[in-house]
């Protein structure tokens, strides 16, 4: 937990990134940055999703139609703050010389994206959809 | 913008042949893309059927967190432009994570 606030201090203070172990090669660091983009990326599609349900399937209920765009929604917010984290993290580990750090949230984000999937097959087939 | 706006490089200067501040120009230019989509759909969904003062206020809002968001990446690329760029600063990383967040916030609000 000291090590998440730790982190979270880097966030809004840059330059006492600088001050831990020594800057790595530039091309690692820019690498870095585009995981971190396309985890953006990632994290701009959930919204959009979450929009798109709200404004492109009226015919939902509104419970489901605002159940589904919420979690979209919270799941692409969820996913632009972890960007952030773990490019924190990559980086101080980096230039400490550590390893890479590991992380569960890509399984816990493509299991979650399968199980709608799949959850949205079986409303079709059985013709929910209206 | 082609070879980036802070492209005066002199031949002399090695570049990386792997074209990674290049690279990584074009996942900035994609993820800008990306945030231009998102609030293009959060203004539309502000003045869904009927334009009011609220629906207004809601566009002029998703169009402030595009310009954030446009605003950071101009500088990055900017930035980019170099031949051995510096890393991104924690706080552009900061901006950018916080327009994707403020989106869904919108979002939500308009939403319930």
């Amino acid at each position: 937990m000291t090590d998440f606030v730790r982190g979270l201090r880097l966030w809004f203070a840059p330059q006492r990134i600088r001050e831990e172990g020594e800057t790595p090669d530039y091309r690692f660091s820019l690498a870095n940055e585009r995981t971190f983009l396309a985890w953006i990326r990632t994290a701009l599609a959930l919204v959009g999703g979450g929009f798109a349900v709200d404004q492109f399937l009226p015919g939902l209920r509104w419970g489901v139609r605002v159940g589904m765009a919420l979690a979209l929604l919270a799941a692409g917010a969820l996913c632009a703050l972890r960007a952030v984290n773990h490019w924190v993290r990559c980086e101080r580990a980096m230039r400490r010389d550590e390893d890479l750090p590991v992380s569960r949230f890509p399984t816990l984000l493509s299991l979650a994206v399968g199980l709608v999937a799949g959850a949205m097959v079986v409303v079709v087939l059985l013709g929910w959809s209206g | 913008m082609a070879g980036g706006p802070g492209g005066a490089r002199g031949p002399a200067v090695v570049r990386d042949p792997g074209l990674q501040p290049e690279r990584t120009r074009l996942a900035w230019r994609r993820t800008t893309l990306s945030a231009t989509v998102g609030a293009v759909l959060a203004a539309k969904q502000a003045v869904h059927d009927d334009v009011t003062a609220a629906g207004l206020m809601g566009a002029g809002l998703s169009l402030l967190v595009w310009l954030v968001f446009l605003g950071v990446s101009h500088r990055r690329m900017v930035a980019l432009g170099t031949a051995r760029p510096r890393p991104m600063t924690p706080r552009g990383a900061v901006l950018a994570a916080a327009c994707t967040v403020a989106l869904a916030a919108f979002g939500a609000g308009v939403v319930l």
